[in-house]
């Protein structure tokens, strides 16, 4: 099952918008709880009252400066699978475990075939697979395939654990293979980009960039001052403008 | 990359069993050197040992050993699953090949046919293996023309001093003989040598920037880890050794695995008998300690593109 | 292919039951359903229905699981053995800790209820804690807002009759221009973020983040001031001097809905000068234009002078309030040239924020068809907005010229017309309230008497010197000298100030000092090294500790809970009905009052109870009025349920808002319903009300919501909310300290209460800044919260501990090259009071001259049942030890060293904090100060060394339930 199917139906995926994502670590720590009691059950924590703890968690949230000559920014970023097109994770496993689904898209790991030898962990240049020693498989994100498709949740809840979670809205979910779907016309509004182009790994989920500051002289569309009126700060004659019949 | 000790000795050991059964093909194919029969068997089940010992160490760093077996189901797509199966074909053809020095009901031609098979199944499975870290895209100091050829060259050089050891226990290590594993072991370090020289210069695509793709927005660097601690990821592909320390390293390696064997092939080559067996033999384990330490610079330098949304560079 | 594809069930079950209730990962108070499968707590979602965060949840609440299983747990009630601090107790029933307590508090009613000092942490149950406190009879009760964000609280209340905090929130359907200033993350963590994320989503908006550092919030803002700590007040009032010189004000606003039309008497040296000239009825004056006479100001329909002298009948000369403030910031030293250096931000910036702040708010208004009527009855069929909104926290809050600073920013948002309108800034019920609300605090001399209850609740908002609680001679009556002429505005107290006061018997001793959910021992804290030793200091002459008794209650095994003689284990959230009530602090939204409960989802697996059950019996057993009746028997044998649905605390008043009176179909007010908390569960735990639209904007004088709000006991009469632009309580102190009145400070605090006490805002140097070297300290040092940890709670979770295991001292880049030190280099800080090591980050977003760190990510060795070795105490470090309570003395030790607080309200300035830092020496790579580890108490649980939490809900027989535990 290595093999790739030559095309899925759908592309589902996960778009994230950078420009309003405050790193709260919501969408990662809400992932970690659903999928812990999931499909993936358990997300194994070693350590975990003491030193230098470890688990298994399929979004991660970091944090980036930027700096160029005329400013620098703040940039938070989660990262999770992006259940790329060409994933040599998939590719590169000698058991069929790893698999990408011709339904939907969704890069999964068959647990009864995993025999975690991590080759796709070095395959992933995203650094999306899990290893759980305890376990001794392979673990990622599954695009929250119990949730997206559970007939047991109400139809607005059938979307990825950590859209729900985000509270910024910052995450969203869809097919991001239909043009006309509202995923995708958010990242072509948007100029959404899949990371690491140069891997050639095509990834399905997509970013929003953060959007251009607004602080220099003429951004917002205003003046850069208020001119100030006549004998502004001339105590005796400041008041005259007052003369308006200001009723209460 | 995390040097897993597993993967080091499996990489080495089963290298210098495919290298050494190659030597005992060729010699039987080419009728170069006179090997007892004995000897040859016995150096055919020293490989043998080898390269079990590799495939089984392989195993330890499975999380599901007992499932090594679906290793080999994927070989349309995976060079670990090729490299499992070359090395399951191998077996029967190297078993036979072992057998027929001493084994009568095995005609001289199977025997040159079984001969050539584990040549060629050898050497294919000492590329698989060179394959699955060549064709890493993630890791651009494996994703390049040089590492088969090493992992190839290596496999022959440290196969070739086993052999040497071998020819002189059958009294057979003229000095051509030793001219020719001397002259690979030259090759093969001049290989990794060229490795070396490639990997310092090469300028990978990949940035934090790329990855990240804030790049436009100018140098990005981490401000913090998702986590406070280590996690997966960096424990296994991390580990970074320092560039000071790497340089030393490979001049050890150099050392070890080149330069003193070299001397010490001349210089049993110049001797015979029982000093010719001990500088032989000593030659060998420098030989194979260099492989070692080379194996383990191979995945300790090896920077993964996952390091890249860590602040850190390819 | 597809064959071979693993067949994935899609539909798993996801639980047995899913029950509702509120979370209590923060004091956010969001929303959940927890799933429970096999009686076991499997997963915990957001309420898509709740108010507060509509269905989304953060990281902590996400984890919940884990604090809920968290092995740091207590078990049962302890009993001190060994001396305080070493851990020592013994397990004892609940029986013996009621008879020890009873023993204790029962001596004190009987004597001198002073002596009990209760103080509760960020609970929720503050009007039961603040009543129970009232019945016992003592006046030394707060919670924790002192040390919280008083100065935004009362700035606020004093002002506009709402404030920031929880209490009221930007028109994120509207606003055009936000600007926030000095919020991490803040109360209402959710809703910011949800609206942060709206705001910035819509076109044509601009978010400002005034801030010294730029993560989070500040990260995604359109533009970052990384201004210098504590000199946002001048920031604003630059911003005002742009504005009035500009004539960019709304006078409309400000005559409709302020007092800056009143009358101010000017005649220097008199009584009531600076007060408001008032009719015989005590209505306040303006002066009319069109008859050129004075009038009530409260009249509608009249059109009233903004500028001028005037001279009353008496000859009383008088202005109105708008010019002298007007005169005021169009000072020059109020112009963006002047304040460009102490602030850091350059002149051009600020004066293109008050234009781009004009132009939102006077060239961008936005009006809704939407008819409402006025306070007057007059109907209007649109309501116009100015979208110009602010929101403001701890950055403003936690330095000691905070309240003057909120002030600043409130009358901006006058200024700008933009309160309660659309766009602006909007009250959330049981807000708007007259400014000040009523009641007075209780505990003058006299009302406070052995065996008996207090006559009203401790805490309360003073208008004059002679509401304060002094004694004759003016020293304080309280232990944490609040409303004293230390501190007059202490709304909620001085929590931060009790244990070094009742160390110090200073104004006196106390005997049992009972805490509720506050880490005092470590986090809340200033100087967490020095409250550990007056803790366990004893006193010479009686052989006792200097604070003889010590209750806490604590559901986990924090730093405090090795410091209590009594220790009064809780339950986790998930185990307890509580109640988020309007009398305390509700969960309303701009568009309706709310409250919510939770309910016990699961039952606790060990000896423990739930707190308000313990105070109610402890009530009934010391035979509190209240709590017990006539005949002795508990007046709520059902514990805190049976409380919640029967208390009445003001006719039709209780506990909960929703569904009163026998038939469930009264809200607000009416008799109690035995039914209630079962309506509360079914409609998900909360119960909420919608305004209709006509309420949804200008509350304060808004007909149709005055009316509601009255009728909802919300306030005490339907009149108009008049925004105190002026304030008059400020003035009424500085008159005080200029010898006018017959309540008198002392002298030693008269030049203070003169200096700090002023109707308009005003800036000053933060205190402690004032008084150290700024040569020898040259570097601010601040903190703030992280997202996905609370306070100290977090680090016993398992997964939280991941994502913070450790901080770092995080600072700029040009300034760690100034210091010589790099990326993970470690480095002294010193203040004047302490110094600490900790690990170096460097940044670029963050103010050249200041230092941050996360906070209470430094844990004591030991404690929160962790490993000895765990990063919090090896590499995690607390700014806490640098802070101290007191102010430094001024070399010539003359002076009597102040507490570390604002002066207006004793809150606590946090973030004052000078220090200098140099690199340390190479050496062992642990954070200082080092305590020796605390030693485990009994009852906390084996902590697993390999958690597989979720591994219990596959299928029996999964090779992956390992089952270990
Ligand atoms: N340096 C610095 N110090 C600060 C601040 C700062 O910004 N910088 N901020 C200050 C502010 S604003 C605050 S509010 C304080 C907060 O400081 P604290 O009020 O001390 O807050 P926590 O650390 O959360 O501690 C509360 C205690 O409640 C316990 N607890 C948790 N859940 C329960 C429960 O269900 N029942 C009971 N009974 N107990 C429970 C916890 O175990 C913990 O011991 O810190 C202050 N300290
Ligand atoms: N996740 C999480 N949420 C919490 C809490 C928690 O511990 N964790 N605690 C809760 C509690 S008790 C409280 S009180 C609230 C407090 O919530 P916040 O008000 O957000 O409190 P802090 O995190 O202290 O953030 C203070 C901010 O002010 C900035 N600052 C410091 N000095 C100045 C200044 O002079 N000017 C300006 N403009 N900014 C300044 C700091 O950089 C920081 O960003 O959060 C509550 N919510
Ligand atoms: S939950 Fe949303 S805002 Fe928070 S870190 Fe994740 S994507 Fe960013
Ligand atoms: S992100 Fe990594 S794990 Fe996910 S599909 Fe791509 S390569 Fe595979
Ligand atoms: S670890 Fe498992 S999924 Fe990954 S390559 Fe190996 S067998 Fe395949
Ligand atoms: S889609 Fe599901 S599994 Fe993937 S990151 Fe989001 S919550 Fe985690
Ligand atoms: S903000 Fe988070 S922790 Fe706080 S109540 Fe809401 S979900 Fe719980
Ligand atoms: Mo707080």
């Amino acid at each position: 099952m290595t093999g790739l199917p030559k095309t899925t139906r759908k592309k589902l995926g996960l778009v994230t918008d950078l420009d309003i994502c405050v790193g709260c670590h919501a969408c990662a720590v809400s992932c970690k709880e659903w999928n812990a009691g999931g499909h993936s059950a358990p997300l194994t924590d070693t350590n975990a009252y003491g030193k230098d703890p470890s688990g298994v968690w399929f979004n991660r949230v970091h944090v980036f400066e930027t700096q160029n000559e005329d400013e620098t920014r703040t940039v938070n970023f989660p990262r999770s699978c992006l259940h790329c097109e060409q994933p040599a994770c998939v590719t590169v496993c000698p058991t069929g475990a790893s698999y990408k689904r011709e339904e939907d898209g969704i890069v999964l790991v068959d647990a009864e075939k995993c025999i975690g030898c991590k080759l796709c962990s070095w395959a992933c240049p995203y650094g999306a697979r899990e290893y759980d020693a305890d376990d001794g498989i392979m673990k990622k994100c599954t695009l929250c395939i119990d949730r997206i498709y559970n007939e047991n949740l109400e139809e607005s809840e059938r979307k990825p654990a950590c859209v729900i979670a985000c509270p910024a809205g910052a995450r969203h979910f869809g097919d991001l293979g239909d043009a006309q779907s509202e995923i995708s016309r958010l990242v072509e509004r948007r100029g959404g980009y899949a990371l690491m182009p140069e891997s050639g790994y095509e990834p399905v989920n997509r970013y929003l960039p953060p959007r251009p500051r607004k602080d220099r002289a003429g951004d917002t569309g205003t003046a850069d001052h208020l001119d100030a009126a006549e004998n502004a700060v001339d105590s005796s004659t400041f008041f005259e403008w007052l003369d308006k019949a200001l009723t209460r | 990359m995390d040097p897993a000790y597993s993967v080091i000795l499996f990489t080495s050991s089963s290298g210098a069993g495919y290298g050494l059964i190659a030597w005992l093909a060729l010699a039987r194919l080419t009728s170069l050197w006179e090997i007892s029969p004995v000897a040859a068997l016995v150096s055919c089940l020293v490989a043998l040992a080898l390269i079990s010992t590799g495939l089984l160490s392989s195993t330890f760093h499975l999380g599901h050993p007992e499932r090594a077996w679906r290793a080999m189901s994927q070989w349309k797509t995976s060079w670990l699953s090729r490299e499992g199966v070359f090395a399951i074909l191998a077996y029967p053809a190297a078993l036979v090949f072992t057998a027929g020095w001493i084994w009568p009901k095995i005609s001289p031609a199977m025997m040159n046919a079984a001969a050539a098979l584990t040549l060629v199944l050898a050497l294919v499975t000492v590329i698989s293996t060179g394959m699955i870290n060549a064709s890493l895209k993630t890791i651009p100091r494996w994703h390049n023309h040089w590492v088969v050829p090493v992992y190839v060259a290596l496999a022959a050089a440290s196969g070739g001093l086993l052999f040497s050891v071998v020819l002189a226990v059958s009294d057979a290590a003229s000095t051509v003989s030793l001219v020719a594993v001397l002259g690979v072991l030259l090759i093969s370090w001049q290989i990794k040598w060229l490795y070396w020289r490639f990997i310092d210069k090469q300028q990978p695509e990949s940035t934090t920037g790329t990855a990240t793709g804030l790049g436009h927005l100018g140098t990005v660097t981490q401000l913090e880890a998702p986590h406070t601690s280590e996690n997966y990821l960096l424990k296994e592909m991390g580990f970074q050794v320092a560039r000071k320390h790497a340089i030393k390293l490979r001049r050890m390696a150099m050392n070890i695995g080149l330069i003193l064997p070299a001397i010490l092939l001349i210089l049993a080559s110049a001797t015979a008998g029982a000093l010719q067996l001990a500088l032989l033999v000593i030659a060998l384990a420098f030989g194979l300690s260099g492989v070692v330490i080379e194996r383990w610079l191979f995945f300790a330098e090896a920077r993964h593109a996952v390091t890249l949304f860590y602040g850190r560079s390819l | 292919m597809a064959l071979h594809q693993e067949q994935v069930d899609t539909s798993p079950k996801i639980s047995d039951e899913v029950k509702f209730t509120t979370c209590y990962m923060c004091a956010c108070r969001c929303g959940i359903k927890v799933h429970l499968t096999d009686g076991q707590v499997k997963y915990i979602e957001g309420n898509p229905d709740h108010p507060v965060n509509k269905g989304v949840l953060c990281g902590k609440g996400s984890s919940g699981i884990m604090q809920h299983l968290s092995p740091a747990r207590l078990s049962a009630p302890l009993k001190r053995t060994g001396p305080r601090g070493s851990g020592e107790f013994e397990e004892v029933s609940w029986e013996e800790a009621f008879e020890i307590a009873t023993g204790w508090l029962s001596d004190i009613r009987d004597t001198d209820p002073r002596k009990l000092a209760f103080f509760t942490g960020r609970d929720q149950s503050q009007s039961l804690t603040a009543f129970w406190a009232t019945k016992f009879g003592t006046l030394n009760h707060a919670a924790h807002g002192g040390f919280c964000s008083v100065n935004m609280a009362a700035a606020g209340l004093y002002t506009i009759g709402g404030s920031f905090w929880e209490f009221g929130e930007p028109d994120w359907e509207h606003t055009r221009y936000f600007i926030m200033f000095g919020v991490a993350e803040d109360h209402d963590s959710n809703p910011i973020k949800s609206g942060l994320g709206h705001l910035k989503t819509r076109e044509n908006t601009k978010y400002v983040s005034v801030n010294p550092v730029r993560t989070g919030y500040s990260a995604i803002a359109d533009e970052w001031i990384g201004i210098r700590p504590g000199t946002d007040g001048l920031f604003v009032m630059a911003l005002i001097h742009e504005l009035l010189k500009a004539r960019k004000v709304d006078l409309d606003f400000l005559v409709r809905y302020t007092n800056a039309a009143w009358l101010v008497r000017t005649e220097q040296g008199h009584p009531e000068d600076g007060l408001f000239v008032r009719d015989e009825d005590g209505n306040p004056l303006c002066w009319e234009k069109s008859n050129d006479r004075p009038v009530n100001a409260l009249l509608p329909d009249i059109a009233p002078e903004l500028s001028g002298i005037f001279e009353l009948d008496d000859g009383t000369k008088a202005r109105p309030a708008f010019e002298i403030m007007a005169m005021r910031y169009l000072g020059q030293e109020y112009s963006a040239i002047e304040v460009a250096e102490e602030t850091g931000i350059p002149a051009e910036t600020i004066r293109r924020i008050a234009a781009e702040l004009a132009h939102a708010a006077f060239e961008q208004e936005i009006e809704l068809d939407i008819e409402w009527t006025d306070w007057a009855g007059r109907k209007h069929d649109k309501m116009i907005g100015r979208p110009v909104s602010m929101h403001a926290m701890r950055g403003i809050s936690a330095h000691s010229n905070g309240f003057h600073t909120c002030r600043a920013i409130h009358l901006l948002q006058m200024l700008l017309g933009s309160i309660d309108c659309p766009g602006g800034f909007r009250y959330k019920p049981p807000f708007p309230r007259p400014c000040p609300p009523g009641p007075k605090p209780t505990g003058k001399p006299g009302q406070v008497n052995a065996g008996q209850p207090m006559p009203g609740p401790p805490l309360g908002f003073i208008n004059g010197p002679e509401d304060l609680l002094v004694n004759e001679d003016g020293s304080p009556c309280r232990i944490d000298k609040a409303f004293s002429w230390e501190h007059p505005f202490s709304a909620h107290g001085l929590m931060h100030m009790v244990i070094h006061n009742a160390w110090a018997s200073d104004p006196y001793p106390v005997d049992t000092l009972f805490l509720y959910m506050a880490n005092m021992a470590w986090n809340s804290s200033m100087n967490s090294k020095g409250t550990m030793e007056m803790l366990t200091d004893i006193d010479e002459t009686t052989g006792e500790y200097k604070i003889p008794h010590i209750i806490y209650s604590d559901a986990y095994a924090s730093e405090m809970v090795s410091y209590a003689d009594l220790v009064l284990p809780d339950t986790t959230y998930l185990e307890r009905w509580d109640c988020v009530s309007l009398l305390d602090r509700p969960i309303s939204t701009a568009h309706g009052p709310a409250d919510s409960i939770r309910q016990p989802v699961v039952q606790p697996d060990r000896d423990v109870r739930p707190f308000q059950d313990v105070l109610i019996e402890l009530g009934a057993r010391l035979g509190l009025p209240a709590f017990s009746n006539e005949d002795g028997t508990p007046a709520y044998p059902g514990g805190y349920p049976d409380y919640l649905v029967n208390h009445i605390r003001m006719p039709g008043i209780g506990p909960l808002a929703g569904w009163r009176g026998t038939e469930g179909d009264q809200h607000g007010k009416g008799e109690p319903n035995a039914r209630q908390l079962e309506r509360y569960i079914e409609n998900g735990c909360f119960w909420q009300h919608h305004l209709p639209d006509s309420q949804l904007y200008y509350k304060h004088a808004n007909r149709g919501y005055l009316d509601y709000a009255h009728q909802m006991g919300f306030i005490p009469n339907a009149d108009q909310i008049i925004m105190q632009l002026y304030s008059e309580p400020l003035q009424r102190f500085k008159l005080a300290a200029q010898g006018h009145g017959d309540v008198q400070p002392p002298d030693e605090l008269r030049e203070r209460i003169e200096n700090y006490f002023d109707p308009l805002p005003i800036w000053y140097q933060p205190i402690e800044e004032s008084l150290v070297s700024l040569k020898e300290y040259p570097i601010h040092a601040i903190t703030q919260r992280p997202a996905a940890m609370y306070h100290s709670w977090g680090s016993q979770n398992a997964w939280l501990r991941q994502i913070h295991g450790y901080n770092r001292l995080c600072m700029h880049r040009d300034l760690a090259a100034e210091l010589g030190v790099t990326d993970d280099d470690w480095v002294h800080v010193e203040s004047h009071h302490g110094r600490i090591k900790a690990q170096v980050r460097t940044m670029t977003g963050c103010e050249r001259n200041t230092v941050w760190t996360w906070n209470a990510i430094g844990k004591r060795r030991g404690a929160w049942n962790l490993d000895d070795d765990a990063a919090e105490g090896e590499k995690g470090f607390l700014l806490n030890h640098l802070i101290s309570e007191l102010l430094p003395a001024d070399g010539k030790g003359k002076r009597r060293r102040m507490s570390n607080s604002d002066p207006v309200t004793g809150q606590a300035a946090w973030f004052d904090l000078r220090v200098r830092i140099s690199k340390a020496e190479a050496g062992d790579e642990v954070s200082e100060p080092r305590f020796e580890p605390l030693q485990a108490v009994p009852g906390v649980q084996k902590r697993p060394g390999i958690l597989r939490f979720g591994e219990q809900f596959l299928p029996k027989g999964s090779w992956r339930r390992k089952e270990r535990s």
